[in-house]
């Protein structure tokens, strides 16, 4: 039904204890992302205004990390899906994205991280963040992909 | 512990967030994505358009994950916040003032993330509307700045840099153009 990336079917019976893994790895994301200041409205803004090399430091040397990480893996058979076929989605969804995140100076990961450091502020983006993926949802035939 | 609550440097950060992406692929061939979750609580929430109507629950894993994020987000923040002001360039801080934000060394400005900012209904506002096209925009884009400016980068897939392209062009139209223009008018 849905053209998004498939999801993925677990063939192991899912059960709780199959989920603390994920949860003691988000907890790790949140720390480090409220350390590395990167849930920081004013690092985005800092970014936009080409005025720091942090967040341009944190991604690429994210991405130099990941890309090294899956060529050694490779070797042992895990790899990435290929993405969905398409232009319009990932250059018109991807500025829509942008735009948000040029005002509210989070994108999904640290709204969470901030929502559990009680920034009420963050909240009001989750709900907003929610409400525009169920307006996708209900959109979706219309736009192009 | 000095290190452990001081901010962290992008040399350490960076290659952290990256060992996301073969952390998750090994725990369960999962793919490092986080605004999937919005998606997977429209559906968990009983939303009836075919685009929730699938087994949220096989996607539990990114819940539990981004529950994580929270819990850490909490331990980073209010548990064992961090111990130094954030340090900000003083032309970044020149051209805020000029917005009418005024940089205290906390993470987020009060004038707009604060509880008593939310009781102008401006202010709400604009947090609302940043949130939905941070939303909508991730779903039809298919992911946001994990899946694809990390993850899809990592693996060299082209249609994550484009998205990547399209994430920083929007970000800087709406940092240069939207944001001053919202800001003047919440004064």
């Amino acid at each position: 039904m849905s053209d998004e990336f498939p999801l993925q079917q677990n063939p192991v019976e899912q059960n709780r204890a199959a989920l603390w893994p994920y949860l003691l790895a988000g907890v790790a994301f949140g720390f480090v992302a409220v350390r590395s200041e990167i849930v920081s409205w004013y690092r985005i803004y800092e970014m936009f205004h080409f005025a720091s090399f942090h967040m341009y430091g944190v991604i690429g040397s994210a991405v130099l990390t990941g890309a090294l990480s899956l060529w050694v893996l490779r070797r042992w058979g895990y790899s990435l899906r290929p993405p969905e076929p398409g232009r319009y989605r990932y250059a018109l969804g991807g500025l829509a994205f942008g735009l948000g995140w040029g005002l509210v100076g989070a994108c999904p990961g640290p709204i969470y991280a901030l929502l559990g450091s009680g920034v009420a502020g963050a909240l009001v983006v989750f709900l907003g963040a929610l409400l525009g993926t169920y307006l996708y949802g209900l959109l979706q035939r219309w736009l192009p992909h | 512990m000095d290190g452990l609550s001081q901010p962290w440097p992008w040399y350490v950060a960076g290659p952290l967030i990256g060992l996301f992406v073969p952390l998750l692929l090994i725990l369960g061939r999962r793919r490092f994505g986080i605004s999937s979750s919005l998606r997977h609580l429209c559906a968990a929430l009983g939303s009836r358009a075919p685009f929730f109507r699938y087994d949220w629950r096989a996607e539990r894993w990114n819940l539990a994950f981004v529950l994580g994020i929270f819990l850490g987000g909490f331990g980073a923040g209010v548990l064992l916040p961090n111990s130094a002001p954030l340090e900000l360039n003083p032309s970044v801080v020149a051209s805020l003032q000029r917005l009418g934000l005024f940089p205290d060394g906390g993470l987020w400005p009060r004038e707009l993330f604060a509880l008593e900012a939310l009781k102008n209904p401006k202010v709400f506002l604009f947090l609302l509307l940043g949130g939905m096209l941070i939303g909508f925009g991730a779903r039809w884009a298919a992911g946001c700045t994990s899946g694809h400016s990390i993850t899809g980068l990592s693996a060299l897939q082209w249609p994550s840099l484009l998205a990547t392209l399209g994430f920083f062009g929007g970000g800087l139209l709406s940092a240069h153009l939207l944001l001053p223009w919202f800001l003047s008018g919440l004064r």
